[in-house]
């Protein structure tokens, strides 16, 4: 398999805080990879940088061979890489059905007439099929907004997937979900997104989700990757026990860079 | 054809028949409620996205001139063209002044917008060529080669700006059901979102601008046309919030609400200023606290309301 996403020697520091030291990440066409760490490991400053709304430090971010480093966010979608929120980031006074519309009416762009209504034949029934492979077509007359948490992530993970992107990240997609449905919710995830044969980097809390999903898993810590292999054989490294999974010691999260 | 293009159409033959009966003062004031209706239609579009321009009679204002500096320098006594020459230097000046504007938000974006209009004034008021603070007159307007004497000009006026104005509305009312038009309330719940989907949301913001200028750029030069006069008033800053009181008064629910709270704004003026000549702003601003307090959604709510009672009924039967 040859690289879709080849993540080269990444530096990010906010003022003395390092939230990304050399970071080296690879990943290949079609793989699921599982990101973890404790809070404040750089696991969502990556995937911001990834996507370009934030500009690292130093490194490169190569994409398909091509440099994406310093494109701004739309550009990078355009690439062909999409990402969904931690905080699911919807359009909370339009309907379900409307926010997947105008994502589409986007990612159209002008292949199709811009006369066209955004409620149009063609369009709504993409629409439908798409809600109907994240099992949210019950809800797609109801406003965002007032959507329960699991259903809104599930949109938002939706939207990221109008373009069909070749890559694909998630941001913790099962934090703020109950324990009973996180499963049944990453099922419907996941197999969605084996119909659009992209490959996933999700940013995941949840060790039980990571040792079923991914395929490769990279432990994040003070910014700089501390493990990085086999989903069973990350969670039982010893570092990644005492600075991921096991006990927090808050204080040295913040800990200034050492001088390089 | 949906209900807001019929309403449209009903709205524009039932304007231009009733213009053959009603007298003369009153084709004046049509005109001018439908023109400044347009400038509020552009407002709309820019509420919509979570943005209020508080100097949009900088575009009305340019356009006044544009047209009174074509007829006098270059001789255009066109109507067609002279509307064409109003909304496109409006326009133009849009979209170079969109590139900066469009960086800014909430009042921000207010207050900018409000900055480049008093500029524009104070350099009216300076401007001697340009009849300084008394400004200049402008001729009666010639219909493709037609010339009208003074009271069929109002008379053919009005039949235009109809026309104009409910063609200039559909067409709105068209873009704001498209995938571009629903770029409107989507930048303003989340920008975020926008870009990652894609699309560049100070582009978006930008094009917004122009339309609405363009629109402003329309009603400036209709109601210039109309009065036979323009001068520095129409791009001060008491103009601009005259757009914004009728914005909130009309309600950004439908393109026809623009053109029911020019007309309610309009008359409400027209007979405050005959009976309180002192005090008549005060009128005014008790009926906007009133409508912000009962109506936030502006008077086009009033016709949800209707229309969810009658549901109720229906229901209840």
């Amino acid at each position: 398999m040859t690289a879709l996403l080849e993540v080269r020697n990444l530096n990010k520091s906010f003022g003395s805080v390092v939230a990304a030291n050399d970071i080296t990440v690879s990943v290949a066409d079609g793989e699921v990879v599982g990101i973890i760490g404790s809070n404040g490991a750089g696991k969502t400053t990556f995937v911001n940088m990834v996507t370009g709304y934030m500009k690292p430090t130093s490194g490169t971010i190569e994409f398909q061979g091509r440099d994406i480093t310093m494109l701004p966010t739309r550009r990078v979608i355009a690439a062909g890489i999409s990402r969904s929120f931690q905080v699911p980031q919807v359009f909370s006074t339009a309907t379900v059905a409307d926010n997947l519309l105008i994502a589409y009416g986007i990612a159209q762009g002008t292949r199709y007439p811009l006369w066209r209504p955004l409620h149009h034949g063609a369009r709504v029934d993409a629409v439908d099929a798409a809600l109907e492979r994240f099992g949210i077509l019950n809800y797609r007359n109801l406003e965002a907004g007032l959507l329960p948490q699991g259903v809104r992530k599930l949109l938002d993970i939706a939207m990221a997937t109008v373009r069909g992107p070749r890559l694909l990240l998630l941001d913790e997609p099962t934090s703020g979900i109950s324990v009973e449905e996180k499963f049944g919710i990453m099922d419907v995830i996941m197999a969605a997104l084996r119909a659009e044969r992209c490959a996933v980097l999700f940013v995941e809390h949840d060790m039980e989700i990571v040792g079923r999903y991914a395929e490769r898993v990279i432990a994040f810590a003070e910014g700089t990757i501390i493990a990085e292999g086999a989903p069973a054989a990350v969670i039982a490294d010893p570092q990644v026990r005492r600075y991921v999974t096991g006990e927090p010691v808050g204080a040295r999260r913040f800990r200034a860079a050492p001088a390089s | 054809m949906d209900r807001t293009t019929r309403a449209l159409l009903a709205a524009a033959v039932l304007l231009i028949g009733a213009s053959f009966l009603i007298p003369d003062w009153v084709i004046f004031l049509a005109t001018v409620i439908v023109a400044k209706a347009l400038v509020v239609l552009g407002l709309v579009i820019l509420w919509r996205t979570g943005l209020m321009s508080f100097g949009q009679a900088l575009y009305y204002g340019l356009a006044g001139y544009a047209v009174g500096l074509a007829q006098a320098e270059l001789g255009v006594r066109d109507a067609f063209l002279l509307v064409g020459i109003g909304i496109l230097s409006s326009a133009a000046i849009a979209l170079v002044l969109g590139f900066l504007l469009a960086r800014y938000r909430d009042i921000f974006f207010a207050m900018l917008s409000l900055a480049f209009s008093m500029i524009f004034y104070g350099t009216l008021v300076r401007s001697e060529t340009l009849g300084s603070t008394d400004g200049f007159s402008i001729l009666l307007p010639h219909f493709l080669g037609y010339a009208p004497g003074s009271r069929a000009a109002g008379h053919d006026l009005l039949i235009l700006t109809v026309v104009l104005a409910a063609a200039a509305a559909w067409l709105v009312h068209r873009y704001l059901a498209s995938p571009m038009g629903h770029l409107t309330t989507a930048i303003r719940d989340n920008e975020i979102r926008v870009e990652y989907l894609g699309y560049s949301v100070e582009r978006a913001i930008r094009v917004k601008y122009v339309l609405a200028a363009a629109l402003a750029g329309a009603g400036g030069a209709l109601v210039v046309l109309a009065v036979g006069h323009v001068d520095p008033d129409s791009t001060y800053w008491t103009t601009s919030g005259e757009f914004v009181f009728v914005t909130i008064l009309s309600g950004a629910g439908s393109v026809l609400a623009p053109f029911l709270g020019s007309a309610l704004f309009e008359t409400l003026r027209a007979y405050a200023t005959d009976y309180a000549p002192h005090s008549w702003q005060m009128v005014l601003g008790v009926c906007l606290l009133l409508l912000i307090l009962f109506m936030p959604q502006g008077v086009w709510s009033l016709f949800g309301r209707v229309r969810r009672l009658g549901a109720k009924d229906k229901v209840a039967s």
